[in-house]
């Protein structure tokens, strides 16, 4: 490496980093007026608190009551946790018996299933939420239901893209050996599926976690979850409370950052995965 | 082993099936019903032709408002995103120091939701405004506008550098190295080497940031909720205005979907049908 190209890279790199800071701003500054008092937030956000300013655990423990975080929190939990499960666990077993069972059933589920990928959610917000009321299913272990059935289009989609990958050998020896299917799904090609399962399982809590208008219209009005409490928090323009606003920002991406540094990789190549697929 | 499968139907495929009929085909279905229908509950529809489509379109509904300004935005986030993230996957896979903890900082917002998003840079973007020329991000269109466009460049660059690095890095070095050797300059090597060799990358990045612009809903309702008078509504967040803010407006909405269904199914088919095509040139 000779000088020039020496100084060329140190350039590139001062600039990658003057914009790793431009994009660490935006969570910086919320944090930073987190510890504000409510009505030195809107005209100077950019000011450091000062004594005046200065609001110590406040905000967080006013927006926590405000918003029932920690019920939000428990709903989030509750709801995402159990939902990806359902998905991975239902949606393997569904592509598996559709890529396996060649015919014109299978094809048509299959293309049904995957086709529900391009609808957007409005299409069906309405008929949706009334028909969840109608069965009952506008509670926290309802729409565990409703989850699985809008998730069902990504998943099998991918699940069926991996089988296909799989040799067939493993699956016919098992089988003279004795396996039924429902053993061989389950000792056999459910563990193969792994990685598979990461992706689909991270694709769907990303999504479930963060999604707000479909737990709103169903569940919404009974059961907070985090992004419904933050919408919530906004009452009429102006007269919010802006402190407990940014507390509970703060709130909402921790976990989310704790979860991407546990398992950033997996995320990344999960995200990947998903969007050159879908 | 197919045939002894298929007997295994109930216990496979079908709860999936089900739970995918009840909450999304059947709602499907009706939503379509509905959409040549008056209603306020399901129960009390009454079949009405194609007014509603009409209505959508008539002068009191902003659904073509909110087409024209959907658009706008999709076109400049569509170009912004792909250039940023195209530049910056371009200077992460030169073996830099530092390169992983830079992608790691520039993904991270991509995990963050769209409400939360919305509010984080409404306190930045009216802070500004506030500061230099008084007024908030509601006083005028054309501030929610590049206000958005910012929020999703800042959501979607990170993520589409990671595909872009990917389709970078698959191109074999010697080819570069062939193109310094034979003297062609960096312009060269990038427009005639690089670019075309991670063309089905570009494809894949311009049809998610144009379906995700087109789609977005939290981002609008959180940053300016269509605020200055409707100027900054997109369809989104149009279609549930109609239906939730307007009463014996249901079946209006639900047309309103249904186009909107439509333009999306085409922005998909369209994309199915080039990334085929390059897949057979292959």
């Amino acid at each position: 490496m000779n000088n020039r190209e020496r100084i060329s890279d140190t350039v590139k790199v001062i600039f990658l980093t003057v914009l790793a800071a431009v994009f660490l701003a935006p969570i910086l500054i919320v944090l930073m007026n987190s510890f504000k008092g409510q009505f030195f937030i809107s005209d100077q956000p950019f000011q450091l608190p000062n004594s005046e300013t200065w609001a110590g655990l406040n905000n967080y423990i006013n927006g926590m009551v405000k918003i029932g975080f920690l019920k939000a929190f428990y709903y989030s939990f509750i709801i995402t946790v159990p939902s990806v499960l359902t998905l991975v666990l239902f949606t393997s077993m569904t592509a598996w018996y559709i890529t396996r069972v060649k015919g014109k059933v299978s094809q048509a589920i299959f293309y049904i299933i995957v086709a529900s990928m391009i609808v957007p959610f409005q299409m069906v917000m309405f008929t949706m939420s009334k028909m969840a009321n109608i069965l009952s299913l506008d509670n926290p272990l309802g729409i565990i239901i409703i989850y699985w059935g809008f998730g069902a289009g990504l998943s099998v989609f991918m699940f069926a893209g991996f089988v296909k990958s799989i040799p067939l050998e493993i699956e016919e020896s098992a089988t003279i050996d004795g396996c039924n299917p429902v053993q061989l799904f389950f000792s056999i090609v459910f563990p193969v599926l792994k990685p598979i399962s990461i992706t689909v399982s991270i694709l769907n809590a990303m999504w479930i976690w963060n999604d707000y208008l479909l737990p709103y219209l169903v569940i919404g009005n009974n059961y907070r979850t985090i992004p419904i409490a933050v919408q919530y928090l906004q009452g009429g323009y102006g007269s919010r409370d802006m402190g407990a606003l940014m507390a509970m920002l703060i709130l909402a991406i921790v976990p989310i950052i704790i979860f991407y540094m546990l398992c950033q990789k997996h995320i990344i190549k999960g995200v990947v995965a998903g969007a050159v697929k879908g | 082993m197919e045939r002894n499968l298929k007997k295994y139907f109930a216990l496979f495929a079908l709860p999936t099936l089900t739970a995918f009929t009840i909450v999304f085909f059947i709602p499907f279905i009706m939503g379509v019903y509905l959409s040549f229908t008056e209603f306020t509950t399901i129960s009390n529809a009454r079949w009405v032709g194609f007014s509603n489509y009409i209505k959508a379109f008539e002068d009191g509904s902003n659904f073509l408002g909110a087409l024209i300004f959907t658009s706008k935005f999709a076109v400049v986030a569509v170009i912004t995103i792909n250039v940023f993230a195209f530049s910056i996957a371009m200077l992460l896979t030169k073996r830099l120091r530092g390169t992983n903890l830079f992608r790691t900082v520039f993904f991270m917002p991509n995990l963050i939701g769209g409400i939360v998003l919305g509010y984080i840079w409404q306190l930045i973007i009216n802070g500004i405004l506030i500061n230099t020329l008084g007024v908030d991000i509601t006083f005028d269109a054309k501030y929610g506008f590049w206000g958005l466009i910012v929020l999703t460049n800042w959501q979607l660059i990170g993520y589409m550098m990671i595909i872009y690095i990917a389709g970078i890095q698959n191109i074999p070095e010697e080819l570069t190295e062939a193109a310094k050797i034979d003297g062609a300059s960096r312009f060269q090597t990038l427009f005639r080497i690089t670019i075309p060799l991670v063309m089905p990358s570009i494809t894949i990045c311009t049809f998610l940031t144009l379906t995700n612009s087109f789609k977005m809903f939290d981002q609008n309702l959180a940053l300016t909720a269509g605020a200055p008078a409707d100027s900054t509504t997109m369809l989104a967040l149009d279609i549930y205005k109609t239906f939730y803010g307007r009463v014996g407006y249901e079946g209006v909405g639900q047309a309103k979907a249904v186009i909107f269904f439509v333009m999306i199914a085409v922005l998909a088919f369209i994309q199915l049908y080039l990334t085929r095509n390059k897949e057979v040139e292959n």
